[in-house]
């Protein structure tokens, strides 16, 4: 067996010599240098765009504007049709390019570039009062947009304890550290390196806008340098680079968005405003549980993100109401960002819950498995496996949490807190969305096999998670698997989605070992091939196949300052089986990071007069540094799931993301007394609430 | 960014020539901070004169017990050295505190000093900013301006100093020895940085091909006890929201010498005058250093987001001086 | 009069070992001239702006973000990318503790993360403090607090501190 062990990732070698190569560094010919130029308003026309001083610089090739670049496909999503037309819907759009023979030139030559526009009054805040707050028809996984049952109001009228306040996080962006990049050659055929979580979708995506045919482009993305679903779409630059190696000759044309223009061009994680009501007996059990979330939208295309549907089926209670309601900003859309929806969402109700354990006197674990479901309450369906509990128990007892008690350690207030939390098993977006996935088996000969999905890693570890998951299918030993992934040329899969790669690729690979087998035998010829797929889990209509799991963390406020340290930060997962402990921790305990990230330092600096992100660099927009990251660890359940797929996996990634934000919060509160219901949780919010008192 | 000449100096005297006489012109020092603005085009230099190689180098003790600090020492050097570790703690533990190791071993010390601000509209080529293009309005008053200063601003800007190493500096009286086209002099280091005024384009007293050689600090016994508290928004690689450099003389539970400064609320590193001078023969209690602080902080002016630095000020100050007065 | 052409300089810089003489645009940094140039891409670039320290390489034995460098201020330099750090299939010390220590995830970071942990330890062993050293007139001792702040200046969006640090640890001891 290979699954199970902690194998060594695949890729290793390469990335800590830094020679795998990533979008931008595929050596080739001659190349051109793309560099974008962005609007400087958030709404309006473009009237004029005088171009003249970059064309006449030497070294410049072309530069595109929307009077000059090719026509793109007008069905294409609005985020790839780049320079169509003269309007301005974000601040940040791209509204020009320049070629040029060296980087150098073409950034010098953007800078001659002059625009003049008819700038309309623009808005960008999200704020929970706001007139245009409307009712979306579903929310973008493709449920409702609100759900009811029962009489809440009447029951939070009589319930004994009642929780009622509003929670705000601001937008947040992936920040993968490789900048989007792409690298297009546009001859005949289209071949393009692109920083690329899904090859097949991409292509589909650059096919439409370009309006070319799919089976004449080639994308190959070995590597990719984290995505965390910013690398998902296609995107302008990508569109572009193509376009300009197309309209120079087909000579190479490469282009990497810079940090800043990272934080207007990639999408981010949407703002939101959450009211949690909660109601409860004596008991602690919920006998009302309402979510009502407002989130933002980009006037030019709408996407609502699913922030409070958890709160469908998380906890058991008679009476409950979820619903989302979205403003259009003038903004770029919103897209899914690790753990999506849930991250949010969970930062609000389970900072809701803490305080309702708070205000009834009761342990905040025991007041989770108070309420805890026999079965989903959404759709009424089974629990496929849900071990919550157990995820709650284990972390108590591995954390140290019996008798927790505030304590001060020279200037520093430390307390504890604990979150639970769900990520959903989105099977239907293979469904309505991105199609089967598929894999082929080939013996090469000499009993070796090359195993071939169109999948990606982006450091989730799928190439040697895959691996595995193919030696173990075709019972061999790890050594005879090779495996190719990230190539448009390989059979077609799904881009890397609500952590559902590992599974659903290798459930196509485990298809197709299978259907070798069945075709070629265990003494097959050389070259004997076969391939399988990843259609759909049967199994949705009878259960619900959902992740859990508990976080425990301990904060450190500095009594005089309001600093925030993070010493200790655990997570308890039932997330089925696990395929390679190493690379399934090392995800685990990085969304743990990004969790903890969010928690203390995410935060959009939005300036309505300018209509943009101000903080638009890593200076700026911070992210955990090593510095905030103390003790950090994962354990897992180990319980395979028997309906999730052949190998009893489920999602893991994201879930390391989720729970974090309102475990610290929860613990912050357990240390100090105050209550942080605005993310991020930073030294001026404490160091003005302890000493307003 | 614009072509440009590059010239490797190994004579001041020239730099300062070949710098002086065209106004485009800029000294090259360790990059962080040039560089960094030349990409955002925040400056378009036709000629950078790299001054590194000069032999500005080196941290020596002066004869009367101070010491000399070339301007072209790297930060991380300077942090490391011997004699500022013993008799400078403060000025070693705000270099540390400042930037990454990476950043510190190219950023100099004369580079430090004029380093600009990082306000985010005077980075931002497309926001209206007083001090990148006079007359055209700040965009800090009425926008974001959670890190922007509290004292001593103006209706001009607000914007803060970004440097640790300036603060501490500031804190022990260095003077900072200048060659110009017309010769040596020397400023004190107060009167370095400017506050902004009307002209907030002006960062410092300098005068354009002026250049900073070096860097003398005092002989100051009480600086053996100093410290650097630096707050901010994570725990390393960021810059204040604020930070406090003191030194400080107790005997006998008085106060008989105190030098306090601060970083992250002005334009300038804050010479915190008003506190040392209530500081000063008082008895070294909280009390004291309660009233010390609030006497500095009482013509702050915190703007929309940033009244949250008054009571961080206060408390900093008053933690630092009471754990070094524990120390005495 | 503003320029059109580059300027264009001649210099000749050491890279892992091998001397390369090249023609350079003065506004090329070191990690464009080592990209782009010369196509040493183990050097990555995450923000231009040395905010994040992927570029970071070892420039005459120290630690550096090449971002920020200029390539024409650094002729005659010797220059260690993390791809210089290994002997073809040996591995360094700290690149064979980040396999180890799975220390890694997209790997975008790693070459930055590698020569800065190679870097610190130098500074380590010269005796140089950090911002969390108690005693700055005292010895160093590298604790993780120690080996965190030093990193600092290498950010990872995958969130691979945790094993970076037990990385480090392993390969110091």
């Amino acid at each position: 067996m290979s699954i199970g062990i902690p194998v060594e990732r695949m890729d290793g070698r390469a990335k800590v010599t830094g020679t795998a190569p990533y979008a931008y560094e595929h050596q080739v010919a001659d190349p051109l240098y793309l560099h974008l130029i962005q609007s400087t308003i958030a709404r309006g026309q473009v009237t004029a765009i005088d171009v003249a001083a970059a064309e006449a610089l030497p070294g410049v090739a072309a530069v595109l504007t929307h009077h000059t670049a090719p026509r793109l496909a007008p069905d294409a999503p609005a985020e790839f049709r780049a320079l169509q037309s003269g309007e301005i819907v974000h601040h940040g759009q791209v509204i020009a390019g320049v070629v040029a023979e060296s980087p150098h030139i073409a950034r010098h030559a953007a800078g001659l570039v002059r625009v003049t526009y008819d700038a309309r009054p623009h808005d960008v805040r999200l704020r929970a009062d706001h007139p245009d707050l409307y009712t979306p028809d579903m929310v973008a996984i493709g449920a409702p947009a609100d759900s009811a049952t029962g009489d809440t109001h009447a029951a939070l009228a009589s319930a004994p304890f009642r929780i009622d306040q509003t929670y705000t996080t601001s937008a947040m962006f992936h920040s993968p550290i490789e900048p989007h990049a792409t690298t297009a050659i546009w001859a005949d055929d289209l071949t393009v390196y692109e920083a690329s979580q899904g090859v097949h979708d991409f292509t589909a995506l650059l096919a439409q806008a370009l309006g070319f045919p799919a089976d004449r482009i080639r994308v190959i993305a070995p590597h990719v340098g984290g995505a965390f679903g910013s690398k998902g779409l296609a995107r302008p630059h990508a569109v572009l680079a193509a376009l300009a190696s197309r309209m120079t000759g087909g000579r190479a044309v490469k282009v990497a968005l810079t940090r800043r223009q990272m934080f207007a061009l990639t999408n981010h994680r949407p703002a939101t405003v959450q009211r949690v009501q909660l109601g409860a007996d004596a008991d602690g059990r919920l006998t009302a549980l309402v979510h009502d979330a407002i989130l933002s939208t980009a006037r030019y295309e709408e996407y609502v993100e699913w922030v409070a549907t958890s709160s469908r089926n998380m906890y058991a209670t008679p009476n409950r109401r979820t619903t989302h309601r979205a403003v259009r900003l003038d903004v770029q859309m919103p897209a899914p960002m690790r753990a999506p929806g849930e991250a949010q969402g969970h930062f609000a109700t389970e900072s809701a819950m803490d305080e309702l354990a708070t205000a009834i006197g009761m342990d905040p674990i025991e007041l989770r498995i108070r309420n805890e479901p026999s079965a989903d309450a959404d759709t009424g369906l089974p629990w496929s496996s849900r071990n919550l509990v157990e995820c709650l128990r284990l972390g108590a007892q591995r954390f140290g949490w019996a008798g927790r008690g505030r304590r001060r350690e020279g200037d520093w207030l430390i307390g504890t807190g604990v979150a639970a939390a769900t990520l959903p098993t989105w099977f239907k977006l293979i469904s309505v969305a991105y199609g089967p996935s598929h894999a082929a088996v080939e013996h090469v000969g000499n009993g070796r096999y090359l195993v071939s999905t169109g999948a990606s890693d982006a450091g989730t570890g799928a190439r040697t998670a895959l691996s595995q998951i193919a030696a173990d299918a075709l019972s061999v030993p790890l050594s005879d698997v090779d495996l190719e992934l990230g190539d448009n040329a390989l059979p077609r899969a799904m881009l890397a989605a609500g952590s559902m790669g590992t599974m659903v690729w290798g459930s196509a690979i485990v298809a197709a070992a299978g259907e070798f087998r069945r075709l070629h035998g265990t003494d097959p010829r050389p070259g004997a091939r076969a391939e399988g797929a990843m259609t759909g889990n049967p199994h949705t209509e009878r259960v619900t196949i959902d992740s859990f799991h508990a976080v425990f963390a301990e904060a450190a406020v500095h009594a005089e300052t309001g600093e925030i340290r993070v010493p200790r930060l655990l997570g308890v997962f039932d997330i089925g089986r696990v395929v390679n402990p190493r690379t399934a921790r090392s995800q685990l305990i990085g969304g743990m990071t990004m969790g903890l990230s969010m928690a203390l330092h995410e935060s959009a600096a939005v300036d309505q007069h300018v209509g943009a992100v101000v903080n638009n660099d890593f200076a700026g927009y911070h992210i955990a540094t090593h510095a905030d990251v103390a003790d950090i660890d994962a354990v897992w359940l180990d319980k395979p799931d028997p309906y999730a797929n052949e190998m009893g996996i489920r999602p893991a990634g994201e879930n390391g993301v989720i729970g974090v934000a309102a475990a610290v919060a929860n613990a912050v509160n357990h240390a100090t007394g105050v209550r942080i219901r605005d993310l991020p949780i930073t030294p001026d919010k404490l160091v003005v609430s302890r000493f307003a008192r | 960014m614009k072509p440009f000449e590059y010239v490797r100096a190994d004579d001041a005297t020239q730099a300062v020539a070949m710098v002086a006489e065209r106004p485009n012109a800029r000294f090259l020092g360790g990059g962080t901070n040039l560089v960094d603005h030349m990409k955002l085009g925040l400056v378009e230099p036709e000629l950078l004169v790299d001054v590194t190689a000069l032999p500005f180098n080196r941290v020596e003790p002066l004869p009367d017990g101070g010491v000399r600090i070339g301007a072209a020492v790297r930060n991380s050097d300077l942090a490391a050295n011997p004699l500022v570790r013993q008799n400078y703690p403060v000025l070693a533990a705000a270099l540390l505190s400042g930037a990454s190791g990476q950043l510190r071993n190219l950023a100099t010390t004369g580079g430090n000093l004029v380093q600009r601000t990082r306000c985010p509209y005077f980075q931002t080529l497309y926001t209206p900013c007083n001090k990148r293009e006079p007359g055209s309005g700040c965009s800090a008053i009425t926008g974001h301006n959670r890190e922007h200063a509290i004292l001593g601003a103006s209706q001009a800007c607000v914007a803060t100093h970004p440097s640790d190493m300036a603060v501490a500096l500031t804190a022990l009286g260095a003077t900072v020895r200048v060659l110009g086209p017309a010769g040596e002099r020397v400023v004190p280091i107060g009167e370095l940085n400017r506050l902004p005024g009307d002209e907030p384009h002006q960062d410092t007293t300098l005068n354009h091909g002026e250049l900073i050689t070096a860097v003398d600090l005092p002989a100051l016994p009480l600086a053996k006890r100093s410290a650097y508290y630096k707050v901010r928004d994570r725990a390393s690689y960021a810059f204040a929201q604020v930070s406090a450099a003191i030194a400080v003389d107790i005997h006998s539970g008085v106060v008989r010498d105190v030098r306090v400064a601060l970083g992250g609320v002005a334009h300038k590193p804050w010479r915190a005058h008003r506190a040392e001078a209530l500081l000063r023969g008082a008895p070294a209690t909280e009390d004291v250093f309660r009233a010390a602080a609030d006497a500095e902080l009482a013509e702050a002016k915190p703007l929309s987001d940033n009244g949250f630095k008054v009571p961080m000020v206060r408390n900093t100050l008053v933690s630092v001086l009471r754990r070094l007065a524990r120390e005495h | 009069m503003t320029r059109t052409n580059p300027v264009l300089a001649d210099i000749a810089i050491h890279v892992d070992g091998d001397k390369r003489q090249l023609s350079v645009d003065t506004r090329t940094t070191l990690l464009d001239a080592l990209r782009d140039q010369l196509g040493v891409t183990s050097p990555k670039k995450g923000c231009d702006h040395g905010q994040c320290g992927a570029c970071t390489v070892l420039l005459d034995g120290r630690r550096v973000v090449s971002c920020l460098a200029l390539a024409v201020a650094n002729d005659g330099a010797e220059i260690v990318t993390a791809q210089g750090l290994a002997d073809g299939d040996d591995l360094h010390p700290v690149q064979q503790a980040f396999l180890d220590r799975d220390g890694l995830q997209c790997g975008y970071c790693t070459p930055g993360q590698v020569c800065s942990a190679v870097g610190m330890l130098r500074e380590v062993q010269e005796g140089w403090p950090s911002h969390v050293t108690g005693d700055l007139a005292a010895p160093v001792e590298l604790t993780d607090e120690e080996i965190r702040e030093r990193m600092s200046g290498n950010l990872c969006r995958c969130g691979a501190y945790a094993n970076i640090v037990a990385a480090i640890r392993e390969a110091a001891e």
